[in-house]
């Protein structure tokens, strides 16, 4: 058998990580909750402190030199995510605090404009409450219908529902790129297709794939894109609205104040251009500094060598925790079409007792309904404990990780 | 195999619940959830002169809510309703034998709110809001 051998080095990445040297309850740290929020490596910590301690300033409007050097490196930010995602505009990339945000911004300006009640939005049940609130607020105000395409057995979404129910009344779909329970890619290529077949437009959550796989907005065609930058090494309160400039230029804005107007006088305003229109008051410089550091990171290790580890060590837990007695595992088995996002749980072990346990040994897991209870009611279960890898995890956290799997296992059995 | 949170007594009340399941006749019941995971415990009461004179709880949820629950009934059977309604946060850490830390705490408050709960609707009273920050 050939083995495709990856060129990542995780002993050799983890040194740049500060946090992974940190021992937790005597132990050392295992970190497994990378779907939750990434660690950060030093050169982002070191990004970040040199903007607050060399050139601190507000954006776009200062004359002097930090405020020069500041606003460079704010739009060489957006330039990096930009091309990171393959889009070819930089005014297609919003700054927003995080994927909910971006989805919200969507939700009360696109949304607001374009629905009504003959109208239908399509959901998937595997989507994140970020992608699913939003568009029940709106549906509510709008009386807008909503209707969520159903999974199969392995946790792919169910073909029959995309075909039968994006239809001539659909204006819009969201779905996510990748599940953060069942960790499964989604054909989204397709799905873009076949709404826009119906004329509806597509939104896509990228939260859990942008840090993970090579992402290409254009190949992709979606209408619209929402990640966060604390997902994929970045800081928190930075997220990305990505959105193709013939729909982004006719929406209304979303914030008002101070940065979106061009002109402003007592009877009325008129907008900036994009992107700057959905970017109100003084934004987050230092987390889209810490941001396009973060993506140079990660495009000097390259996606496609972060994708072919990470499904490395996914095959390597799967094939371990299917030795553990009584352990289940949602989410499909062929590792080609899931990130390294895996829910499980361990026979009647509630996942809060689970987390506990692990948490003893050192080892962060993530547990309860992960924010998508639509899937937890679908797949009928309470709660599920949940392990999600990087670039900075190794196969021996995974060799510890099962031993405290085992260690639970036999403190609960009767 | 030893766990810090997870001693012998706490498996064991949680594996074997003392006081589970309904009371024929109860007075009152209350039922409450945490949101954070879903734990679910309700409490049924007997109560006679002023004073508990039995209990059940039937629930749903973590080893740590559901130990703290079954404890607590065998605690507060037989305690007047004052002094059920005087039990504090440290009676129930005292009961289980463990601190479970922040994140878990209220896993192991949840069953004294319940119990509260029932003895603050028995009597008609609004709830005090040292009850509604317990959970």
């Amino acid at each position: 058998m050939v083995e495709r051998l990856t060129t990542i080095n995780a002993v050799k990445i983890r040194e740049d990580f500060p946090i992974l040297k940190r021992r937790v309850n005597g132990k050392p740290l295992i970190y497994f909750d990378n779907a939750a929020t990434s660690q950060k490596p030093s050169a982002v910590i070191e990004a970040i402190s040199k903007y607050y301690s060399e050139y601190n300033s507000n954006i776009h409007r200062g004359i002097h030199k930090l405020a020069e050097e500041a606003t460079l490196a704010h739009e060489e930010a957006r330039e990096k995510v930009a091309k990171f995602i393959n889009s070819n505009r930089t005014e297609e990339i919003v700054f927003t605090r995080n994927a909910t945000e971006s989805i919200n911004l969507v939700a009360y300006t696109w949304g607001r404009a374009n629905l009504g009640p003959d109208d239908k939005i399509v959901l998937t049940i595997m989507e994140h409450h970020s992608n699913i609130v939003p568009w029940q607020m709106l549906a509510q105000e709008k009386k807008t219908k909503i209707e969520f395409v159903k999974i199969d057995k392995e946790g792919y979404l169910a073909q029959k529902d995309i075909q039968e129910m994006i239809d001539d009344k659909t204006k819009l779909v969201c779905v996510t790129h990748a599940s953060n329970v069942l960790g499964t890619i989604n054909p989204v290529n397709e799905i873009a297709k076949t709404a826009h077949r119906h004329g509806a437009l597509v939104l896509v959550d990228a939260a859990q794939s942008v840090p993970h796989v090579r992402v290409n907005v254009r190949e992709m065609d979606c209408d619209f894109m929402a990640f966060s930058g604390h997902k994929m090494l970045g800081p928190t309160g930075i997220g990305v609205l990505y959105g193709k400039s013939e729909h982004m230029e006719n929406m209304p804005p979303f914030l008002g104040g101070g940065e979106m107007i061009r002109e402003v006088h007592t009877t009325g305003a008129s907008w900036k251009d994009l992107p700057y229109k959905y970017e109100a008051g003084t934004p987050n410089v230092a987390g889209a500094i810490g941001l396009g550091t973060a993506i140079d990171y990660l495009r000097k290790i390259g996606m496609e060598n972060i994708h072919e580890y990470e499904k490395e060590i996914t095959s390597y837990a799967l094939s371990k925790m299917d030795q553990v007695k009584g352990l289940v595992t949602y989410g499909p088995r062929d590792v080609r079409h899931r990130v390294g996002v895996l829910a499980f749980n361990l026979g009647d072990i509630h996942a809060h007792d689970l987390a506990s346990i692990m948490d003893e040994e050192g080892v962060a897991i993530r547990s309860g309904h992960h924010c998508a209870q639509p899937l937890m009611e679908f797949l009928d279960i309470p709660a599920a404990s949940r392990a999600s890898f990087y670039i900075y995890n190794t196969k021996e956290e995974v060799d510890s990780f099962i031993a405290v799997l085992e260690k639970a296992r036999k403190l609960f059995s009767p | 195999m030893s766990s810090d949170i997870y001693k012998d007594i706490i498996l064991d009340y949680y594996r074997n619940p003392r006081n589970f399941g309904d009371l024929p006749n109860p007075d009152v019941r209350a039922k409450d959830s945490n949101p954070l995971c879903g734990d679910i415990i309700e409490m049924q009461l007997k109560i006679n002169d002023g004073k508990i004179e039995d209990v059940r709880f039937k629930g749903k949820g973590c080893a740590i809510s559901q130990a703290s629950a079954s404890m607590l009934t065998e605690t507060v059977k037989g305690k007047t309703l004052d002094e059920v309604k005087s039990m504090s946060k440290t009676d129930v850490l005292n009961l289980l034998g463990i601190d479970p830390g922040p994140t878990r705490i209220k896993c192991a408050l949840l069953g004294l709110k319940v119990v509260k709960l029932g003895v603050y609707g028995y009597l008609g009273q609004a709830i005090s809001e040292e009850v509604k920050q317990l959970v």
